[in-house]
């Protein structure tokens, strides 16, 4: 396996963070809150052609890979990007793949309609607190034993949530539903898309860490006490200084995850995709919380402060990673693959 | 892993598979000396000692580099002789004397001369470069020193042939420009050895160095210019030269562990066994990543701190984790009838905590990743 991006991966990585630096400021963030979706953000990434990325070039998609999708999930948790993106990425790949007729596909390659996937398994029709479920038109989640594709007007209108995530309960038995998959292949199918989504999810919170460090060390630098900068203290520093290393290797893991997920290979080190996709999740979510945490201590009183930008972060941090359910769910998950030989 | 370097890991497993004996294992962990003569010889024999050396015959680039000492960690080796002296010769070979290339250096690539550190002092350990050990030139021309002062942690002098010292050569300019090294044999006459042996079994040494008389040819680079070669020692240890797969070898030994034992439908192994193997994931790509640093011609100096750090202190923490979860019998040492993965739990627990000291403290390597990487200022006052 090779750590470094390709030239492609590259290209992505630079037009995505000038898009995102341009188009994103935390104010846009602010905004969105309440329904923590902009649709002013998703209309500029439809332009690009990035809600297509993930679709086959035939229905128009952008062909791109879950290493590449990566690289975006990367950019926009670094921007902390209100829209349901990564979710329609994952989304659009299931229904495409398993229902290349499906009527809107069209419209979510354009962006012009947004899809949702629920990682969490469906009771009774109806899908609780699925990510981007406020906003979206189609919604592919788990019934029992089938996997479907959900249409139906969306809300509209976001439950009020620790990280501002566009969240609603879904209705999955109105008209527009089409059965994607059935019995033992829906469960699988569904697993895969929930094992994508965990890669992306786990990209955009190394995203959000990197973003979190860089704030914390550009306040310490500037703010002065005692007549120093907060930064001079050793103590400050070596709280700083222990982040770093668990950052790069949180984007890491992502990149090594989606590798041996795209190519089937397994690591040097035993771990195939589905063991990585657990542990990059995993770990995600305990560095951005942990370098989210920290951002907002160092920041003092000003941290919790309402107006400004570190409790942006730390909520995000550990919202993201929730929504797909008890991380020590995929502990035992991850534990019942080694234990049966597994990484 | 491109498909030379995991042939390379191939290569090294199955040479591992056909020389090093569980006699070598245990020997190795009975006397606290991570080093085997024959093991050692074998290795030097394939060409692996030179391994280090840029533009020699056998050079290895970094990825392979990380992937010999992967294998010998994992296969629990005795391999720090091994280590010390491959860099020892990337040091004689940087900026050695003529005559030291040619006298000692082919000896060192045979596998028949080991080399130790002697940086530390009883009273300079992380500030090493405040070192007082004294060498004084016995005439205007340098022709030979004298040497008085003691070194810690010189680890493996007791089977070593050189020591490579460093001493104060000028007292009375900036501590970094009064050094000087010298490649000392360790057979001169002064020289003394005594054991200190730590709470890991581990056999290290205190040295004594009283009027011991060296000739010129023994000095390594410039006169007062030891801090430099401490420099080029220090780029060739960070990162690719073993000690981030330790958590790695704790992990495997504990699965296999549990599976001998029944207990990997247990909920708490289960979880131990997910927690920790993230940990060294982590630790692997983090190591990856320096050696590709040093690949691409970088000097991965802030990349290797980061590595250390992270992993000796997961090691910590898995080690506590699995001794907890092995109970009393985790106790027992590999001797005593009843012990848990043949001692290796009681073992680990004992070895995790020199790992956050030795090859610089967590603390230093903290204060590196501040200042370089973070960009925040230096807090060590002091001259």
């Amino acid at each position: 396996m090779d750590l470094r991006l390709s030239e492609d991966q590259e290209a992505t990585r630079d037009l995505l963070r000038r898009l995102f630096e341009r188009e994103v400021g935390t104010d846009v963030v602010r905004a969105a809150e309440s329904l923590g979706h902009s649709p002013q953000v998703w209309a500029t990434l439809a332009a690009a052609g990035i809600p297509a990325m993930g679709m086959p070039a035939r229905l128009g998609g952008g062909d791109a890979d879950l290493a590449m999708l990566a690289v975006v999930a990367i950019e926009a948790g670094r921007a902390m990007a209100p829209v349901p993106l990564i979710e329609h990425l994952v989304a659009t790949r299931v229904v495409a793949e398993l229902d290349p007729a499906h009527p809107r596909l069209a419209d979510l390659a354009s962006g012009s309609a947004i899809a949702a996937l629920a990682p969490v398994p469906a009771v009774s029709g109806r899908a609780s607190l699925v990510p981007g479920g406020a906003v979206a038109d189609v919604v592919v989640a788990l019934d029992g034993d089938v996997l479907v594709a959900a249409g139906g007007p969306p809300p509209g209108a976001a439950l009020r949530n620790h990280a501002s995530a566009p969240l609603a309960d879904r209705d999955l038995t109105g008209p527009d539903r089409r059965v994607l998959a059935s019995g033992a292949d829906a469960g699988l199918a569904h697993a895969d898309a929930a094992t994508e989504w965990r890669v992306l999810t786990a990209g955009a919170l190394s995203g959000l860490a990197a973003t979190a460090l860089e704030l914390a060390v550009a306040y310490v630098k500037q703010r002065h006490q005692f007549g120093v900068p907060i930064g001079s203290f050793q103590a400050v520093q070596h709280g700083l200084a222990d982040l770093p290393g668990p950052v790069l290797g949180a984007e890491l893991l992502v990149h090594e995850a989606a590798w041996a997920l795209v190519t089937g290979e397994v690591a040097p080190t035993g771990a195939g995709g589905r063991e990585l996709a657990l542990m990059a999740l995993l770990f995600t979510a305990d560095v951005a919380a942990d370098v989210t945490a920290r951002c907002v201590h160092y920041h003092g009183g000003y941290g919790v402060a309402e107006e400004q930008d570190p409790q942006l972060l730390y909520r995000r941090a550990r919202g993201w990673a929730l929504v797909g359910g008890d991380p020590a769910d995929d502990v035992e998950r991850l534990g019942a693959l080694l234990a049966e030989g597994g990484g | 892993m491109n498909a030379d370097v995991a042939a390379f890991a191939a290569e090294v497993r199955e040479f591992l598979d056909g020389h090093l004996t569980d006699d070598m294992r245990r020997r190795m962990h009975r006397t606290g000396t991570s080093h085997d003569w024959d093991l050692h010889r074998a290795i030097a024999a394939r060409g692996w000692v030179a391994a280090a050396l840029p533009g020699s015959p056998e050079a290895r680039d970094p990825f392979e580099m990380a992937v010999l000492f992967r294998e010998l960690e994992l296969a629990d080796a005795p391999y720090h002789g091994l280590s010390v002296t491959m860099l020892a010769a990337g040091v004689l070979q940087q900026v050695g004397s003529d005559e030291l290339k040619a006298k000692v250096l082919p000896q060192i690539l045979a596998g028949d001369a080991l080399v130790c550190l002697g940086y530390s002092e009883p009273d300079h350990g992380s500030d090493v470069a405040a070192a007082s050990t004294r060498a004084v030139p016995n005439d205007e021309a340098h022709s030979t020193w004298t040497i008085n002062g003691q070194k810690m942690w010189t680890t493996l002098a007791h089977v070593a042939q050189h020591v490579l010292l460093l001493t104060r050569t000028d007292p009375d300019v900036p501590k970094h420009r009064g050094l000087t090294m010298f490649l000392v044999p360790l057979d001169t006459p002064g020289i003394t050895v005594q054991a200190v042996h730590t709470v890991s079994g581990d056999r290290t040494n205190v040295t004594f160095y009283d009027d011991v008389l060296v000739g010129d040819e023994c000095r390594v680079g410039d006169v007062n210019g030891g801090w430099r070669v401490m420099g080029v020692a220090l780029a060739l240890e960070r990162g690719v030269m073993g000690g981030t797969a330790l958590g790695e070898v704790l992990w495997r030994a504990a699965r296999a562990w549990a599976a001998g034992a029944g207990a990997l439908d247990r909920p708490r192994v289960r979880e131990v066994l997910a927690r920790t193997r993230i940990d060294v994931e982590v630790a692997w790509l983090l190591a990856q990543h320096t050696a590709w640093i040093a690949a691409s011609g970088g000097l991965p100096s802030v990349e290797g701190s980061m590595t250390k750090l992270f992993a000796s202190e997961t090691y910590q923490r898995a080690a506590d984790e699995w001794q907890d979860l092995a109970g009393a019998p985790g106790l027992l040492d590999m001797d005593a009838p009843g012990s848990m993965a043949d001692g290796l739990f009681e073992r680990a627990a004992r070895h995790a905590p020199l790992t956050t000291i030795y090859g610089g403290t967590s603390e230093i390597q903290r204060n590196n990743i501040a200042e370089r990487h973070l960009g925040l200022p230096s807090t060590r006052g002091g001259r």
